[in-house]
């Protein structure tokens, strides 16, 4: 591990793999000074934060993707043997999930979209299986990741901003798309100009207060998971700096508490997402 | 905790992953589950029914038993009727074969009878003459006497 003290320790933990581009004339960590810009592993959190908005998180990426194929992977197997007949095992598991998805798009969303519940089925079981990458012990991965020369590694792509704010940006664009595409782009802007206050002298008033309603959506929507997900990892890993023989009495109830957040978490992201769509389909 | 492409990267992801769920993983799975349902209802509905025809086979089967039992004592109580006809019919055949062989066996007394009696009669004028031929100890001419003697003959 390249961490000394506990301070360094936390931070190396909640580094990202980062690559990322170097501008020109960049002096790296170890003294090394890149001649011209160039695309490369970031080695210190000083590098990642340089390179700015033109880097990836690598582990971010890799774990989300990874995670959401096996997902898809999963269910696609289930769905093609799917019988009519009585189910079960894997079938049993997806049937209950999907049961579930729907009740929630059936309760929450009032308009008519066969994309709405897929759509939630999707969040739902990925964020829920991203988040469920916290419950692996803090060091068993970036340990690993470190033995094959990584220098950071962190693995629940919901403890990272871009992750969360990836998503909900995704759930925003679809909030207006179909706001445009339910309402028209003139029945749009009326609601964003007439609500709350039906009257002509207020539509500024309106009109400031709706788009910051539109546009805390998705903001909400991923610094919630965030949050929550990152304090989490957090508390994880000043537990991991306790002494060994005292760390599971306090790993143990976190961790089980934990498998509550996980759930709730990605159910309150998606059913939020579902009420944010039926919003944008409600034409007045 | 710096926000960079990786957003970018997250959110054409999820759009993929949306896609492929829309297209690949929810159709199947729902139409599974609703074909799954609709062959619940219809093996309930079905069930539904067949009780009903059983019960409905039961209360037939009932009717057509009862009508058997009704036509078996009608045919029964025919047959005793019949019976009964014909024992009275043979009776009464009998009893009039009876009279008719008494009638018979009467008249051919009666024939019997007639014959004896005449046949005594020429017995008798035979005898008589033989008697008288006796008494007189010559011969009678019968031929002479034969008028009286018929006379005789006639009165016995």
């Amino acid at each position: 591990m390249a961490a000394d003290t506990p301070v360094e320790y936390i931070k190396h933990h909640l580094q990202n793999l980062t690559y990322g581009k170097l501008p020109a004339g960049y002096e790296r960590a170890d003294g090394t000074v890149v001649e011209e810009a160039t695309w490369t592993m970031a080695r210190t959190s000083q590098e990642a934060m340089d390179m700015g908005f033109m880097a990836v998180h690598v582990d971010t990426m890799g774990w989300s993707i990874f995670i959401g194929v096996v997902f898809l992977a999963l269910f696609r197997f289930a769905a093609k043997r799917a019988t009519t007949d009585t189910p079960t095992g894997l079938q049993n598991v997806v049937e209950m999930t999907v049961e579930f998805v729907q009740g929630i798009v059936r309760d929450v969303f009032h308009g008519k979209n066969p994309i709405i519940a897929p759509l939630a089925l999707t969040m739902f079981v990925w964020i829920f299986l991203m988040n469920s990458l916290k419950l692996i012990p803090v060091d068993y991965i970036p340990s690993i990741a470190h033995a094959m020369g990584l220098e950071y590694f962190k693995i629940v792509p919901t403890t990272d901003p871009n992750g969360t704010f990836g998503i909900s940006i995704g759930v925003f664009l679809l909030i207006l798309f179909y706001s445009f595409k339910v309402k028209g782009p003139g029945g749009f802007a009326k609601e964003l100009s007439f609500t709350p206050f039906n009257h002509w002298s207020l539509v500024p008033f309106n009109l400031v207060l709706e788009l910051l309603a539109l546009i805390i959506k998705p903001v909400s929507l991923a610094l919630r998971l965030f949050g929550n997900m990152y304090a989490g990892e957090v508390v994880f890993i000043l537990i991991a700096l306790l002494p060994l023989w005292v760390q599971w009495t306090l790993n143990v109830p976190w961790a089980i508490f934990h498998i509550l957040v996980v759930t709730l978490q990605a159910f309150i992201f998606t059913t939020l997402a579902v009420v944010y769509l039926s919003a944008a389909h409600e034409d007045h | 905790m710096n926000i960079n492409l990786t957003l970018i990267g997250q959110s054409i992801a999820f759009f993929i992953f949306v896609w492929f769920c829309v297209k690949y993983v929810w159709p199947p799975i729902t139409e599974a589950m609703a074909a799954r349902q609709k062959k619940i209802a219809d093996g309930l509905s079905a069930a539904d029914r067949a009780s009903l025809d059983l019960e409905l086979a039961q209360e037939k089967a009932s009717k057509e038993l009862q009508k058997a039992k009704e036509e078996a004592a009608g045919l029964i109580d025919q047959a005793n009727k019949r019976a009964a006809q014909i024992v009275e019919a043979s009776k009464d055949d009998a009893r009039k074969e009876g009279e008719k062989i008494i009638e018979q066996a009467k008249a051919e007394i009666q024939q019997e009878r007639v014959q004896a009696r005449d046949a005594l009669r020429a017995e008798v004028a035979t005898l008589a003459v033989a008697g008288a031929e006796k008494i007189l100890e010559r011969s009678v001419d019968a031929k002479a006497h034969s008028e009286m003697l018929d006379k005789l003959a006639a009165e016995l």
